[in-house]
Parts: structure tokens; sequence; C-alpha cells
């Protein structure tokens, strides 16, 4: 299996042999690999990408799933324009 | 930022969330339906097969049918129930009691629920595979929206990855569509669905390929074929690569729960394989550790469609009566014992194993 044609997150085309060469580098946090790959930064926020990544760090450091921590999951769940954000409570831009 | 206020906010407006609020707002609560698709229904809409199960939960209905039985349901609560289509609840922040909605991708607005059911259900699996990015590969959900939502089909020769209920309805529908399949592969000794689907697609000559998995996608631009091959009980390939022609890889490999409101709002979590993925921990009235959500549908475990309406029946009744609305206790016995029985038998075990380990006695006892 040629693991730099297997893409695992695709919204940031990052494939599974940069996951693994990050992981033997001694990245073991879902979150460690998401600061230097931004996977889980795209616009699914790792919907696609997380399960198959935990179950890598799985494989890589022995540990059953359920200890493998799925990294902090916070708002927003799909991209938003930075704009609609930047609305105060009575309506007007900030 | 426009705000509004409810008393239940209720995330998903499939078959777990429409239950959910019919049950909230019959109990005389104010409810606000958040769905991120353009329709009610969710998965409902695109089921043209009809249910098992029992009769309280619509068996020989088709899914679509009740997708519709359900939302006359709610709207005879007028506009105690106000939906929100195209609508997605972006954010839950627990500190604020807030949620962050976004309407297509031009509208963003603040509600302050007192309650939150969350039935937000579920995102389909992908595996990974060399060249499962080009046009070709599908979730198995993708095609049968495309189908029979959109009236599309997605090609002519499908090689379907899966054999559970999901693989094996939808080679049924595409070939009821006029589209060849090509196989069905499953990594698994046997068949995952129930046996009558899976009966269903072999009178008509498809071959289900027990302990076969696919190797790669063929093509440059897009799907021309599939490699696929034998696989030992550990999944690792065993002999030479089979190579099969088609147009269309669909992937039909499993669901895993859309929990990340779940974990924003700070509930206990944890890992069930049973049950898919990770799944909050739960009291019997699908309360979450935090007092304010509860959940319901495939977002507390994937099952079916028939459990789903259940769960979201005594999600959003218990919701509704933590507000003090005044509803029948007797309610929950009626809707428990009927999970009891979707859940029973050989069928259920993995289902019960997996609620085993993540039902509470109640969280006042904890």
């Amino acid at each position: 299996m040629k693991e730099d044609d297997i893409v695992v997150c695709r919204c940031e085309e990052i494939t599974l042999e940069e996951i693994r060469s990050w992981i033997g580098k001694g990245y073991r946090h879902f979150d460690e690999l998401k600061r230097i790959l931004r996977v889980g930064m795209g616009p699914c926020q790792g919907r696609g990408c997380r399960d198959i990544i935990l179950r890598e760090l799985s494989r890589a450091t022995g540990e059953p799933m359920d200890k493998i921590d799925p990294g902090v999951i916070r708002p927003p769940v799909k991209p938003i324009k930075l704009g609609l954000c930047a609305y105060g409570k009575e309506g007007a831009p900030i | 930022m426009k705000e509004y206020k409810t008393d239940v906010l209720i995330v998903g407006g499939g078959p777990a969330g429409l239950s959910a609020a019919a049950e909230a707002a019959g109990a005389g609560a104010e409810v606000m339906v958040a769905e991120g698709d353009l329709h009610l229904g969710g998965q409902l809409v695109k089921q043209s097969h009809k249910f098992f199960g029992s009769k309280d939960e619509f068996a020989g209905t088709r899914g679509f049918e009740i997708a519709k039985i359900l939302k006359n349901e709610i709207s005879q609560y007028g506009g105690r129930v106000k939906t929100f289509l195209d609508t997605t609840v972006s954010g839950y922040y627990p500190d604020e009691g807030a949620a962050t909605l976004m309407t297509g991708e031009e509208e963003y607005f603040r509600v302050y629920p007192r309650k939150v059911v969350v039935a937000s259900g579920a995102q389909e699996r992908l595996i990974p595979f060399p060249n499962n990015d080009i046009p070709g590969v599908y979730g198995a959900g993708a095609v049968q929206t495309l189908m029979n939502v959109y009236g599309v089909v997605p090609g002519k020769r499908v090689l379907m990855i899966g054999a559970g209920n999901i693989g094996l309805i939808v080679s049924y529908q595409l070939m009821q569509a006029g589209v060849e399949v090509a196989a069905v592969v499953e990594g698994m000794p046997r068949v995952g669905g129930y046996w009558v689907h899976a009966a269903k697609i072999r009178r008509l000559g498809i071959p289900i390929l027990l302990r076969h998995s696919v190797k790669r996608a063929i093509g440059d631009v897009f799907v021309t074929g599939a490699e696929i091959t034998e696989v030992d009980e550990r999944f690792n390939p065993v002999g030479s690569p089979t190579e099969i022609e088609c147009d269309t890889i669909c992937l039909a490999v499993g669901l895993a729960p859309s929990g990340e409101l779940l974990w924003q709002a700070g509930c206990e979590m944890k890992y069930v394989p049973n049950l898919c993925g990770h799944v909050p921990y739960r009291d019997r009235y699908m309360r979450t550790s935090n007092r304010d959500v509860w959940m319901a549908g495939d977002v507390s475990g994937i099952e079916e469609a028939s459990a789903a309406m259940i769960e979201g029946r005594i999600a959003g009744l218990a919701a509704a009566e933590s507000l003090g609305y005044k509803v029948k206790a007797e309610k929950f016995e009626i809707f428990w014992a009927r999970l009891k029985n979707l859940r029973a038998g050989e069928v259920g075990d993995k289902i019960r194993a997996g609620v085993a380990q993540v039902v509470v006695d109640g969280w006042e006892a904890k």
C-alpha cells in the first residue's frame, strides 16, 4: 500500500504517510498533529479524519482506542465567515 | 446579532429530533428545532424501504412516509414548535447557556435555550486506501441522497464496500434505479445486515464477497475500477488482488456519532465500540452529565431510526418535565418498554452491551 497516495484528511489534503511520519517523530496526541498538520481544521472540522487518526495513534502507541484522547472539540462545528461574528448585540458592526 | 429564547432547543430535525419536539411541545414546552438540511426528516427522507420492528415504530411503513407522519405530528402544536431549516447549531457555550446558530452562510444568531436535546445524528465513516480522493468514491449515504432525494444516479457500475444494512439496502436501490452493482465487498466473514436484505440482492445475482476489502481505487481523473483483495481475520491482504471494473466505489463502512456539541457542553464521554464511537454517559431519561443537555438517536450510539424515535420521545418528554411541565409518568414506562422490546433478542445483543457501558442509575445518585 502506497501511503503517500492515501488521503486521510481531505479538507487539508494530509496523507497517511505524513500522519505516520509525524507520529514517528513523537507527535502522540491528536491536538499536536492538528497544530503541525492542520488535520481537523478544515471545513469538516475533523468529522472525516479524526477517527482514522485516533486509530493510527492507537496502533502506534499500543493503547486501546478508549484511552486515546480525541483532542479538544471547540465551536464552531463548521466554518463561519468572520464578518458574521463581527456584530455586537445591537446588530451594528463592532 | 439576533437573539432568541426558547424552552427547549432541539439540535437536528431527523427521527430523534422530531420525536423529541413532539413530546416536548405536547407537554407544553416552547420548542425550537434547528435542522442543517433544507427539509425535516433527516435520513428518513431518503429511505424508500419499509421499516421492520414493531407497529409502534411504524413497521411496514416506508422511511419517507414516517418523516411525513412526524412532521404532521409537530405541526399540530402550531407556533409552539418553531423549525429553522438550513440551520446549523455551530456551537454551544455551557457557561452562558448559549448556542450559536447559522442559517445558510449569511445569518448568524444566538439562542438561549433553557434545555437542549442534541439529536445531531452521525457521520459516514471513510476508510483509507490509495486514490480514495478521486471523483467516484462516495459514501453510501451520499449515494442514497443523490438518488432518492435528487433523482440522480452516481454512475453506471458500482462496487459496494460493506455488507451491513446500509450497504445492502443501497445496493438494492441502485439496482432499482437501473445501476449495475459489480459486487458487495465485506471484510468480515459474515453479512452484517439483515438476511432478508442480503437475500434480495443475492437473488438478483450480485456476488457478496466476504473477507474481502478494497485495496485501491483505479483511475487518474475519476474512478475507472477498483482493486480488491481477500483479507485474513486481522484484515491483512492475502493472495493477489482482483481488478473490478466500475465507475463508482461506494463506502458503506459504518457511521460515527456526531457528538461535537456534546463535547462542547462538557458531557462525560466514553469510547464504546459497540455504539461506534465516543458517546455520552446517560441516565434512562437520556440526560447527559450536563444537567441541561439530553441526547437522542445516532449521536447517543449508532442504531436504527426506530430506536432513535423512542429515544427522542424520552429525551423530549424529560426535558419538558425538568422545566416543570406536567407529563404523565407512565409515558416513560411505555417508551422504555418499547425500547427494550426493540433491543430484545440476538440482534439487540451488541446495542444492549454497548448501552450498559454508558448508562448511569441517575445523575443524582452519582
